[in-house]
């Protein structure tokens, strides 16, 4: 048995930069994460992270509104108002911290433009901000000395007495599994895009973190709210950054028309991402697509704006569509990118259940709301895996650790041996997933009706049932990587039902939610968070207020 | 339109410590990569088939092998622009590091030695309220270094390593550049000190295979040769590499050409006894196969023409 005051579940930015809070607060700080913290998805994040600074003439309460409209107001305005106010300090931390800003003439910080913001206000690092920031975190925590356990994969929290107090977790070297004992735990796990097919997330995103904490009895939030974004490469679903609409890239149709301008006269391109994906998507149903996609057109931003600030994009490009990007367009589509909703948790991070905390991608504060801006995840995972570091570490100074023994880890060992035990059956998890996924994309996509859905939360069922029975051909201990499929995929099952259930439960269009059976915004019944808690027999669905401080909702127009 | 590949894939069984090539034929689109068939694999054909990836999209390092004998990232590597119009693929873990199963390596030296080189920010002096001022070209230039994912490619193919393990490698030493040239470190003497011992810059014999390797075009042996001069910049030039160096290009700047059999007696000293008798045997050997440099070396006709071009670069510097 492990004993650490404060464990992170997940070492990307959320993960990274909590830890270093908590050490900076005197906790014993351990990281796990099931790949090494260098590996993390946050690694993904291309375009950059938003901050207002004053000294750019740019004002907090200007980022807050941006991102209380990008929300279409269900963000808490409290919790916005946290994070946007916060935001600047950051910034010149991680840049204090060694991450390599782009600059202006001058020599300071400089910034690019982003969607649904009236300011240039998003900082960056050519096109690899997330993989600057990450690997700038990683030296942090390497300096602090924190404890990192990297290829460790959480198999389950540990409730006594109704607060966390740890985890059981298999070292995926050896395949043994461990009981830490922890006097608080954050979840910082990241994403859930592999519940969808396509999807620009990375293999490793699985919703690990949201079931985890599901499972012990914290409520989701707002799980019906699943972003896509609007540029994902034709075929392999790679992003492009928004960036390159930051940086005055064209979206066009296949007439060659500069489509936003029915949509979004004023923002054009760079409308908030669900404008932006269902102005694509009417395109396309339209019948004003090439091959299922539309274009990004970057010819005429010139080799230097290319060549110094979407490198990246034209080497993705070029390896994965075999397009020039300064020669042709790109074929582009909306695909699924990130998910607003997840761990219910207050400005600090803390869940419900005492000594839980979570941030990041997998934590629903909420800031986002029905639809994230870009360059506003960034800045969520660092803003709030701080302040969950913080907390974490004070509720360890408080508490003494709960009686916890090594016997906790024997459950999911029977878990496990069974899992390993399966006869072939001629199923498979691979082929449990891809149909998930593409029933995921086909009704909880961009446009959504009560029909798909239900069609959707039947085909879950059903795959739940197979998931029981679903064989693990890998029957060794050393890096059995098909067991840790098999077990995430039983994370992946829990939040897609949780995804349809909520979204049919919201009956009105807002944000990334557009029900065709509920086109309209629907202020009078809905401007309230869902909130889906799991039961013995199942699950029950409830509802909180949105937190309005100083921004009521008016229409949304960009 | 799919095409048929067959990949020969290096396994191994930890459990039974048992190494052997398995052969998968499959179809593919013809956009493939070699990771998406070999998750093609793992998830239709064998489960048992260990390897990490995670982004598909080159950024987060995971996956890198060895294919067709060489390292790259498997997910940046299109089957059809490998030799043979893709067919026959050779994929083996990467070298130079224990295998832990299958594809999967143990990176825990790699880890090490990234740690070795203190890779963390050290300013001087109480911080600035704002941001550091920087230009802008310097931090981009350091921006084209900090794009290393530390996939461990150029690791996997240095040949240094294959010979001495305690050599701090390509990708190290590419993340200590990154420290020392940036503007907000204050301790790049130290650093270059550091570097300067046994396993560190000097080591490097500049075969280009780190380069070659890297997918992100972060050429770390160039790093490595601008820490070399860097190194005898700030006064550290009295190591036998730096010695090298200088001497080289001293020979060079008078006679316009190499002069080896000066070269080594300027490196080490005249009076370096050990060393001397250490390179007797390459001298017989050379005499013996009519390879032996001149005693007398002359100095090339117009040898002032390159002592102008040395004079130029100089007053560029």
């Amino acid at each position: 048995m492990f004993d650490y005051d404060v464990l992170i579940i997940g070492a990307g930015l959320a993960g990274m930069r909590a830890a270093l809070s908590a050490h900076q607060r005197g906790a014993d700080v351990a990281v796990m994460s099931k790949v090494h913290p260098v590996r993390s998805h946050s690694n993904a994040a291309q375009g950059g992270v938003n901050a207002a600074l004053t000294d750019r003439g740019d004002q907090w309460e200007e980022h807050a509104f941006d991102t209380v409209k990008g929300s279409d107001y269900l963000g808490d305005q409290d919790a916005i108002e946290v994070m946007c106010r916060e935001a600047g300090q950051e910034i010149i931390s991680l840049e204090h911290m060694g991450v390599i800003f782009n600059r202006d003439e001058s020599g300071r910080l400089g910034t690019r433009a982003f969607g649904g913001q009236r300011q240039a206000r998003t900082f960056f690092v050519a096109d690899f901000t997330g993989q600057a920031m990450l690997h700038v975190l990683y030296e942090q925590i390497m300096k602090a000395g924190v404890h990192v356990y990297d290829e460790w994969f959480v198999t389950s929290l540990i409730i006594e007495d109704g607060e966390c107090a740890g985890a059981v977790a298999m070292e995926i070297r050896s395949g043994k599994l461990h009981v830490i004992r922890a006097k608080a735990v954050i979840i910082a796990a990241g994403g859930l895009g592999r519940v969808y097919e396509p999807s620009t997330n990375a293999l490793i995103c699985t919703g690990d973190g949201i079931s985890l904490a599901y499972r012990v009895g914290a409520p989701l939030m707002d799980m019906e709210m699943v972003q896509y974004h609007p540029t994902t490469l034709k075929g392999s679903g790679v992003l492009i950054t928004e960036g390159a609409r930051g940086e005055g890239a064209y979206l066009l149709n296949a007439k060659g028309e500069r489509f936003m301008e029915r949509y979004a006269p004023n923002m054009m391109e760079l409308a908030s991402r669900d404008v932006v994906s269902r102005s694509e998507q009417t395109e396309l149903n339209e019948g004003r697509g090439i091959d299922g996609c539309v274009l990004l057109d970057c010819r005429h931003l010139g080799e230097k704006v290319i060549k110094e600030r979407l490198l990246q994009i034209m080497e993705i490009a070029a390896d994965f569509a075999d397009i020039d990007i300064m020669k042709q367009p790109i074929p582009i589509r909306p695909g699924m990118h990130y998910q607003m909703g997840g761990i219910k948790t207050d400005v600090n991070g803390a869940t419900p259940i005492p000594g839980l905390y979570a941030a990041g991608e997998c934590a629903c504060v909420s800031v986002h709301g029905g639809n994230r801006l870009g360059a506003n995840s960034l800045l969520d995972t660092v803003i709030f895996g701080r302040r969950s570091g913080e907390a974490a570490a004070e509720r360890a100074h408080q508490v003494s650790h709960r009686n916890v023994v090594d016997s906790y880890s024997l459950r999911d060992e029977e878990t496990i041996k069974s899992l390993l035990s399966r006869e072939g059956n001629g199923d498979s998890v691979a082929h449990i997933r891809l149909e998930m996924g593409k029933a995921m994309d086909q009704h909880l996509g961009v446009f959504r009706n009560s029909e798909g859905m239900e069609t959707a939360l039947n085909q879950i069922e059903q795959l739940k049932e197979r998931y029981r029975k679903v064989p693990v051909q890998d029957k060794g201990k050393v890096f059995n990587t098909d067991l840790i499929f098999a077990l995430e995929l039983g994370f992946m099952l829990d939040c897609a039902e949780a995804i349809v259930v909520s979204a049919l439960e919201r009956k009105e269009s807002r944000g990334a939610q557009s029900r065709l059976d509920y086109p309209k915004r629907d202020d009078a019944n809905w401007l309230k968070h869902t909130l889906l808690t799991k039961t013995d027999g199942g699950h029950k669905i409830g509802y909180l207020p949105v937190v309005f401080t100083q921004w009521p909702p008016t229409e949304r127009k960009y | 339109m799919t095409l048929q590949t067959t990949l020969r894939v290096s396994r191994f069984n930890p459990e039974e410590q048992r190494s052997y090539w398995q052969e998968y034929t499959l179809d593919v689109e013809p956009q493939y990569t070699v990771l998406d068939a070999l998750i093609k694999i793992r998830e239709y054909e064998d489960g048992s088939l260990g390897l990490r990836c995670s982004c598909r999209s080159s950024i987060c390092g995971s996956c890198a092998i060895r294919i067709n004998g060489h390292a790259t990232l498997a997910c940046k590597t299109k089957l059809r622009s490998l030799a043979s119009g893709g067919r026959h693929v050779t994929v083996e873990p990467l070298g130079n590091l224990p295998i832990i199963k299958d594809l999967v390596v143990d990176m825990t030296s790699h880890w090490n030695k990234v740690m070795a080189v203190k890779p963390w920010l050290q300013p001087q002096g109480p911080e600035p309220e704002h941001e550091y001022i920087a230009p802008n070209e310097t931090m981009l230039h350091l921006a084209g270094v900090m794009s290393c994912i530390m996939c461990g490619a150029c690791v996997g193919d240095c040949t240094v390593l294959q010979v001495d393990p305690n050599f701090l490698g390509p990708a190290a030493l590419a993340k200590a550049y990154r420290f020392v040239g940036d503007p907000r470190d204050a301790a790049g003497k130290e650093r270059l000190k550091a570097l300067n011992r046994y396993g560190g810059i000097w080591d490097c014999t500049r075969c280009y295979e780190c380069v070659q390797a890297c997918p992100k075009g972060v050429a770390p042996m160039e790093r490595i040769m601008a820490l070399r001069d860097k190194a005898i910049e700030v006064g550290f030039d009295n190591t036998y590499g730096a010695r090298h160096t200088i001497a080289f290009g001293e020979i060079l700047e008078h006679a316009g050409r190499l002069d080896e059999l000066r070269l080594p007696i300027k490196t080490f000293g005249m009076f370096n006894f050990i060393q001397m008798l250490q390179l007797l045997p390459v001298g017989l050997r050379a005499l013996m196969r009519g390879k032996m440099p001149p005693v007398f070396h002359k100095p090339i006709p117009k040898a002032e023409n390159v002592r102008r071009i040395f004079k130029k670069m100089e007053s560029k510097r």
